[in-house]
């Protein structure tokens, strides 16, 4: 909540701020690139990992993943799939059209706290939304950090999601960047298999001094989980985020509750040991 | 003392609403006894619990949140205030007064909700001391008793074999009632009946403790087989506070609302892309009970469950949050884990 406090509010925090499309760019037939920018001018403070419910006035509101690089900004980005009512219509928002974001909701995550160690990003699907914006931080400070590796895996080839980021970390010499998809088809050069089969292709990383983000599918993040503890990563030092069906996103509605914790207000990201012991959460 | 002649009780709710407040009282409505608005005319009933919780009137079923206003692509959001008039909780039973204590503490932790609180302040708390009570009923077993005056602002005692009550006020809230209720009162003496026996029925705190390693415990399997998830168990508990948030539009304006919702209903945690993280009605109904006896303690060190038994009289098939605990503390005394 302090977070969101932090935000030009509206007049209720069940209302949404108004919100145009600035930029949208359909990524697969399902999934949609989105770039918001506030209607009132005011802008958005958020940390990777946190979360907005986007409303579609009139159809409804879901909660959603920002994508971009944190820190104060004007606008922010969102990486939509179309699965239910509130998604589907989203997908038919043209540029310039309006929607309604309430948040940044969520605890987020400083990058300052993994400071000086190693870094494994673990983006499976969909994942590399929210995954993004770690990333990206810790790529625009790059400095802070000793290696980055970057593991994404999808389905197929016309899966893939943000293939400029991808051709961009792909380039780059300061990090290393390894994909893999499930399926390849003709044209598919690069890696086939799961995820798991590129934590065998990666360089070496100092286990006791690496902090890894795995993001994905509840499937891919218990083989991820048991790879990067079989490379003896600490059980804290393992961050995910989990996904809920969150309604109201100030610790009241119920859909998040998760044992004891709200995970719109105490997550989505959380350690592994949190993970493990919340048991429902996966 | 003030009293008030047992057959008086709607003369009471007459003055109450002829002095401003919205009655909720317990109304006789067919066979059933229903806590809603009192109106001229109506029979309130003392002596049955009624079907629906007091939270009806603190966190209304439906309530409209916020609107909003579309024009072509111009959209505009509007404010609203919440729809609370002074209200008086007239006759309701120490379990319903007790029930606000979860709701105060779930609707403040953080954020302060405006609606769940503009309802709070407007509300006065009349209980009703319980001198008899049902096989459904265990308030004793969470902390509770017939005569608890937890949270009211004024309490009726049945008196003198119930011809009478005893009004007795604890709070300026519950004066200002006493003083608007002055024409249906007499000054006089009265001695108040002996609260109803309600037997314990299990010891909460082994549920709790039971609770704690139980997580994974098969037990829920069992315990949850007769559950048809139909979640009216939820809607009549006093404590259950689980909303859904819903938009409703024409082509030029919509609502925002927030109806009540319940963790018994499958679709309750059901992701849009189709994972379901409590796939099946033993997580459902293990959530329920480790919600009231484990989690909500844990969070805010107190039980979410008031030994109403609203559950157990309203299930369709027999079910009830009473008969489940039982079952817990036995399995726990026989060490099943």
């Amino acid at each position: 909540m302090t977070m969101t406090m932090s935000n030009p509010a509206s007049a209720s925090p069940y209302l949404p701020r108004v919100a145009t499309v600035a930029e949208a760019c359909k990524f697969t037939p399902k999934e949609a690139w989105f770039r918001f920018e506030f209607a009132d001018g005011q802008g958005i403070q958020y940390a990777a990992g946190q979360f907005m419910e986007v409303s579609v006035f009139g159809v409804g509101e879901a909660p959603i993943s920002i994508c971009s690089a944190p820190g104060k900004r004007g606008d922010l980005e969102m990486c939509i799939r179309a699965v239910g009512d509130v998604t589907n219509a989203l997908h038919t928002l043209q540029v310039g059209q309006t929607v309604g974001l309430r948040g940044a909701f969520g605890n987020g995550f400083d990058m300052d706290k993994v400071a000086g160690k190693d870094l494994l990003f673990v983006a499976g699907g969909l994942g590399l939304a929210p995954c993004r914006s770690f990333i990206l931080d810790a790529l625009n400070h790059r400095e802070k950090f000793r290696n980055v590796t970057i593991l994404y895996g999808a389905r197929t080839p016309a899966d893939l999601l943000f293939t400029k980021d991808l051709e961009a970390w792909a380039q780059r010499k300061d990090s290393t960047f390894l994909m893999t998809v499930d399926r390849g088809d003709e044209n598919w050069k690069g890696n086939t298999g799961v995820i798991t089969t590129l934590f065998r292709k990666m360089p070496k990383v100092d286990p006791a001094n690496t902090a890894a983000f795995i993001i994905g599918p509840p499937i891919m993040f218990k083989f991820a989980v048991l790879e990067a503890l079989a490379m003896g990563l600490r059980k804290t030092s393992i961050y995910c985020s989990l996904e809920r069906r969150m309604k109201c996103g100030l610790g009241k509605c119920g859909h998040c509750q998760i044992r004891n914790v709200y995970v719109c207000q105490e997550g989505p990201i959380f350690n592994y040991a949190e993970v493990m012991r919340l048991r429902e959460g996966i | 003392m003030k009293t008030l002649e047992a057959t008086k009780l709607a003369d009471l709710a007459a003055a109450l609403t002829a002095a401003g407040y919205r009655v909720i009282a317990p109304c006789q409505r067919g066979d059933q006894v229903h806590l809603e608005c009192y109106q001229a005319g109506k029979t309130l009933r003392a002596d049955v619990i009624p079907v629906n919780s007091a939270k009806d009137a603190l966190f209304p079923r439906s309530e409209v949140i916020g609107r909003y206003r579309f024009e072509g692509n111009e959209f505009e959001t509007v404010p609203v205030a919440p729809q609370a008039g002074k209200t008086v909780l007239l006759a309701v039973r120490p379990c319903d007064a007790a029930a606000l204590a979860p709701l105060d503490a779930v609707f403040n932790w953080d954020y302060k909700d405006e609606f769940y609180n503009a309802h709070r302040d407007a509300t006065t708390v009349v209980a009703l001391a319980c001198t008899a009570a049902d096989d459904q009923c265990f308030c004793t077993s969470v902390g509770g008793s017939p005569d608890s005056t937890a949270n009211a602002d004024a309490v009726l005692r049945p008196a003198d074999g119930g011809k009478r009550f005893i009004l007795e006020s604890l709070t300026d809230k519950g004066q200002a009632i006493a003083a608007a209720g002055q024409a249906v009162l007499t000054e006089g003496q009265a001695q108040a009946d002996p609260p109803a026996q309600v037997a314990p029925a299990f010891d909460s705190a082994a549920v709790t403790a039971w609770a704690k390693d139980g997580f994974d415990s098969p037990l829920w399997k069992e315990l949850s087989l007769a559950c048809m998830g139909c979640g009216a168990c939820a809607y009549t508990c006093p404590t259950c506070h689980c909303f859904d948030i819903q938009d409703e539009a024409t082509r030029r304006e919509g609502v925002r609302l927030r109806n009540w919702d319940a963790c018994g209903f499958g679709l309750f945690t059901k992701h849009a892309g189709g994972h379901n993280p409590r796939h099946d009605q033993a997580s459902r109904w293990r959530q329920r009970v480790m919600h009231k006896f484990a989690y909500f303690p844990e969070r805010f060190e107190m039980l979410a469950c008031t030994g109403c038994g609203r559950c157990g009289r309203l299930c369709g098939n027999g079910m009830s949050i009473r008969e489940v605990c039982s079952q817990i503390e036995q399995a726990a005394q026989a060490g099943v884990k």
